[in-house]
């Protein structure tokens, strides 16, 4: 059946932490294979942002859906979900295999080690499979962590910044996954400090500050350098230029 | 692609259990920690009363609630512990799984470490205090089983709710123990009277006031668990 929903749909989004207004009134809609990078300084509500498209938290006012369905109500929307965060999400006592193994139990994977198997493949780690994850370094377990992200094949990867710790070897494969990830249709969601990183794999780019999108560019028009340098204004000057497309 | 069927309910609190255990299998922290514990206190106990003012089989029902309580606390306290330290947690909310599967795989990972602390503390119970081995303690292991899911089902709901503050160490006992006092009350009086001998029928009104709690609280607790992670 085709899917007429966006994969991921975020209406009005608002959260307020107390007082403090983390998110505020956020609306974007990405289809299947679109990648949209979020760009903003440290307490711009990225995370935040992603932890309430995640489910993790509640808005304070606003919906979010993932191909039409909520996810914090709706078991096969979060299904659809992938989380990478800088943190690793990972069990230290395990390995690499039994944590991914027990992830693809939870979304109900049909083949788990040979589902194991490939996600730690692709990210390069296969050959310590086996090793306790406290005995990897802080890179090798973020490999390991974003094969467990994606082990169920979700249609929708939502990555906090993914590159933390990745040297040239793991931030290579993670570039060559995300492309791979959005080939076959999978929807992404990327929040990073680093304007190259995102451009690298996104269709659109935005950037938060104090919980809002200031402003959003198609990357297929994007001159990269002049969007470094209007991106590095901005988050300096913490003002939103005139020409600069600003969300009413 | 097709949908994938998530795991049930139980299937899916088993998968999360059988995680818990498997990560205590290889560290080994808590169960020996635990272990120490009960054994201590068992040992301690036998050196302080006086044996004859107070009888073993009298001494012998409060040292195993002390031990009980206390051992149990240091397994409740590294529960959600675990997921906190890389966000093990958030993994899990995301996941397709309801909330309730957590709690209820926390909570039977809890009782399993339990029982394997049992499995040595009660035999030492028997063989410091020279109590009657044979029926009488299999109908205290028995009356154990009983009181340790009471204490599970709501030192599990709490753990979730102490381990993100700060003085999470201090919150869990102070939040636990008073609901722990009508499981302790009831079961330590049905243990004494089976450990003097006392049948079965005389204890049962003490093992009623068990069950009734330990059902509203496996059921009320299951339900109160997803609000409990709100932030």
């Amino acid at each position: 059946m085709a899917q007429t929903s966006p994969a991921v749909e975020v209406s009005g989004v608002s959260r307020t932490f107390g007082r403090r207004r983390a998110v505020d009134g956020v609306d974007f809609s990405l289809d299947a294979g679109d990648c949209l990078a979020l760009f903003g300084p440290n307490g711009a509500g990225k995370t935040t942002l992603l932890r309430l498209i995640a489910g993790l938290l509640k808005p304070t006012a606003g919906a979010v859906h993932v191909g039409g369905r909520s996810l914090r109500s709706d078991a096969t929307a979060r299904a659809q979900v992938g989380l990478i965060s800088h943190q690793s999400m990972l069990y230290r006592a395990l390995t690499p295999r039994e944590n991914v193994e027990f992830a693809a139990r939870l979304y109900g994977v049909p083949d788990v080690h040979g589902a194991a198997t490939r996600a730690l493949e692709r990210m390069r780690i296969a050959d310590r499979a086996d090793a306790p994850v406290r005995a990897l370094s802080r890179g090798l377990q973020q490999r390991v962590s974003i094969a467990r992200a994606i082990v169920h094949e979700p249609r929708v990867v939502l990555l906090d910044e993914p590159y933390t710790g990745l040297d040239a070897a793991g931030g290579a494969a993670l570039t060559d996954m995300l492309h791979l990830l959005r080939s076959s249709g999978a929807a992404l969601v990327l929040v990073t400090h680093n304007v190259d990183e995102g451009l690298a794999v996104a269709s659109r780019a935005a950037v938060m500050l104090a919980g809002r999108v200031v402003r959003t560019d198609d990357c297929a028009t994007l001159d990269a350098r002049a969007y470094q340098a209007d991106y590095r204004a901005l988050v300096l000057g913490g003002s939103v230029p005139a020409d600069l497309s600003v969300p009413a | 692609m097709s949908e994938r069927r998530p795991p049930g309910l139980f299937c899916a609190a088993w998968l999360v259990a059988r995680k818990d255990l498997a990560i205590e299998y290889r560290t080994r922290t808590a169960f020996f920690s635990a272990l120490v514990f009960a054994v201590l206190a068992l040992t301690i106990f036998y050196f302080t009363w006086d044996e004859s003012v107070i009888s073993p089989n009298d001494r012998a029902p409060g040292v195993l609630w002390v031990v009980l309580t206390f051992s149990a606390l240091l397994g409740l306290q590294r529960s959600f512990g675990l997921e906190e330290y890389d966000r093990g947690i958030d993994a899990l909310l995301v996941s397709p799984i309801g909330r309730e599967s957590i709690y209820l795989g926390k909570a039977l990972g809890n009782l399993l470490f339990l029982c394997a602390i049992q499995v040595i503390a009660i035999p030492a119970l028997a063989l410091f205090y020279n109590l009657p081995v044979g029926r009488p303690l299999l109908i205290v292991t028995g009356i154990v089983g009983l009181a340790m899911i009471g204490i599970v089902a709501v030192g599990t709901l709490f753990s979730a709710m102490a381990v993100n503050t700060r003085l999470a160490e201090l919150l869990l006992p102070m939040l636990s123990l008073p609901f722990f006092v009508p499981v302790l009350m009831n079961a330590a009086q049905a243990a004494t009277k089976i450990f003097a001998g006392r049948p079965v029928a005389e204890v049962w009104p003490w093992l009623k006031v068990l069950i009734a709690f330990d059902i509203v609280f496996v059921v009320a607790c299951t339900i109160a668990f997803p609000f409990t992670l709100e932030e």
